[in-house]
């Protein structure tokens, strides 16, 4: 029996560090102090961060991301937001139907969806500028949106709600004074899940994106495919970085919100 | 509904567009699709997609199932441990994976200088741009989508259940089997059609660390695309993906809940 337990811990083990390494050899080969990719680095250096912060295209993939992420959290948001309202409490008939809606984007494969909207937006000048990211994006994020906050709305009771109305209060004043504070975590969790859905989306950026307007994913695709430097593992790093600080923010907030 | 309109101009107006492109200008043209179905290179992508696909669900469930058992039990520092595992990697974006393995895999990567030192090999092996290298890195990305929905359904089974199979003379392994795993098999579903429906769209993945030969019908698309410009052929291979996928879904809607699995995950 010990035997056993023991092979299990073991065999666990090994999975486990099969899912971590990877990501984490990113760290010392972006501090790597020669121009290859080697493990153990040779010397350190933070030279790819300066050569990452002082190239012109990599500044304006960043900057256009960010904007990009940033546009798409509020609007996927308050559109998502509205959406999980009409599902979970709106008594329209095609409730279902609107859930599958929002959904769908979760099932149709990137890649079709990134060749669809090429397909419809290139000729109405929507590539390589930020509207069409924001659509595209906007798109992608709200099922994320739609399942943390409907989760919420759900676990809302809804007499609080009934409370406001029958004291008065008009529906747009119960929502913003009763309801939004009640689901706030729900929808800040959701507001991150779109920003890093945004953020770190590579395969329909991948279509719709053109010399001008391209977003950190699509030039990392790009600079992976052809040019690979350690500058790659410096972006990397930062990009790894970002995530696991929002998404660690995230745990934060659930784990208040269960307490 | 603002919703509504942004899909219809954003999601809805966009497939079907593709969806009618695939026809041909002539309405109901099947010329496209007479050459995808008739050619067997064609037909030898959408097989090897949705094989690489099984294989990778496969072995994201053969891994991952002692994980999220691992997962659902452990308390303490070790509960942190595991779930920072499981975890991290789903926060990381999948081009840094996939760049990860392009380093480990490479002629002077980490697992060939590893393999020659060690006298294994004599010389360096090929290991990027193969199947086997797509295999390994679909499932490294996978993985956390097969142990989220297995660990969460493991948890929600009462442990008086495992107690009582205990009390009444069962070996760990039987109650293992005859009440732990029954019980967990929603989770095992909800895990398996997430995985496979992500496999078989799977686009950077296999673009990255796949070779020429390795390609699925997410690269064949792209390479329509961009490097043959024929847009209506793309349009067709599309349009096929999207079926594959969604009578996938389709099939599997009753043992499956994609807004739990996915739920389980985010």
């Amino acid at each position: 029996m010990t035997i056993v337990r023991l092979a299990g811990g073991v065999g666990i083990g090994a999975v486990l560090f099969f899912l971590l390494m990877p990501t984490l050899l990113i760290v010392p080969m972006s501090l790597n102090g020669t121009a290859y990719i080697e493990l153990p680095p040779r010397g350190l250096t933070l030279r790819w961060y300066l050569d990452y912060l002082a190239d012109p295209d990599w500044q304006a993939a960043t900057v256009f991301s960010l904007k990009i992420a940033l546009s798409t959290a509020v609007a996927a948001t308050a559109t998502g937001t509205l959406a999980s309202l009409a599902i979970v409490r709106g008594s329209l008939p095609g409730r279902n139907a609107l859930k599958a809606l929002a959904m769908a984007p979760m099932i149709v494969p990137h890649v079709v969806f990134g060749v669809a909207l090429y397909l419809a937006f290139s000729p109405i000048g929507l590539t390589g500028n930020f509207s069409g990211f924001l659509i595209a994006h906007c798109v992608l994020s709200i099922p994320y949106v739609v399942i943390t906050v409907s989760a919420a709305l759900e676990r809302f009771d809804p007499a609080l709600e009934r409370a406001a109305l029958s004291c008065g209060a008009s529906r747009t004043r119960a929502f913003f004074s009763v309801v939004l504070p009640n689901i706030a975590p729900a929808v800040a969790v959701a507001a991150v899940f779109a920003f890093l859905a945004s953020f770190d989306e590579a395969t329909v950026a991948f279509f719709i994106s053109d010399t001008g307007g391209k977003t950190i994913s699509r030039k990392m695709f790009e600079d992976i495919d052809f040019n690979l430097t350690p500058v790659i593992a410096a972006v990397s790093t930062l990009v790894v970085a970002i995530s696991l600080l929002l998404m660690g923010s995230v745990e934060l907030l659930k784990g208040r919100r269960e307490e | 509904m603002p919703l509504t309109v942004l899909f219809s101009i954003g999601f809805l107006y966009p497939i079907a567009r593709l969806v009618i492109m695939s026809f041909g200008d002539a309405a109901a043209d099947l010329e496209q699709y007479r050459r995808i179905f008739a050619t067997p290179l064609y037909l030898g992508v959408l097989s090897r997609t949705i094989s690489t696909a099984a294989i990778v669900t496969l072995l994201s469930l053969m891994f991952g199932y002692p994980v999220a058992l691992a997962m659902s039990k452990a308390r303490g520092r070790l509960a942190l441990v595991i779930a920072a595992a499981v975890l991290v990697p789903l926060w990381t974006s999948v081009l840094v994976r996939s760049y990860a393995w392009i380093v480990l895999l490479q002629r002077s990567g980490l697992v060939n200088a590893f393999l020659v030192e060690s006298g294994f090999i004599a010389a360096p092996l090929k290991l990027l741009y193969t199947d086997g290298a797509v295999i390994l890195a679909m499932t490294h990305v996978l993985m956390p989508f097969m142990i989220l929905p297995i660990a969460n359904a493991l948890r929600s089974i009462s442990p008086d259940y495992a107690l009582a199979a205990r009390s009444l003379g069962a070996g760990p392994l039987a109650t293992f089997l005859r009440v732990v795993l029954p019980l967990s098999l929603p989770g095992v579903f909800a895990g398996c059609v997430m995985c496979f429906i992500l496999a078989i769209g799977f686009y950077i993945t296999p673009a990255l660390v796949g070779g020429p030969e390795a390609m699925t019908m997410a690269t064949l698309i792209a390479q329509q695309t961009t490097v043959v410009l024929d847009w209506p052929f793309a349009a067709a291979l599309s349009s096929v993906l999207l079926l594959v996928t969604l009578l996938f879904v389709l099939v599997f809607r009753r043992a499956l809940s994609i807004s739990k699995g996915i739920n389980s995950v985010a």
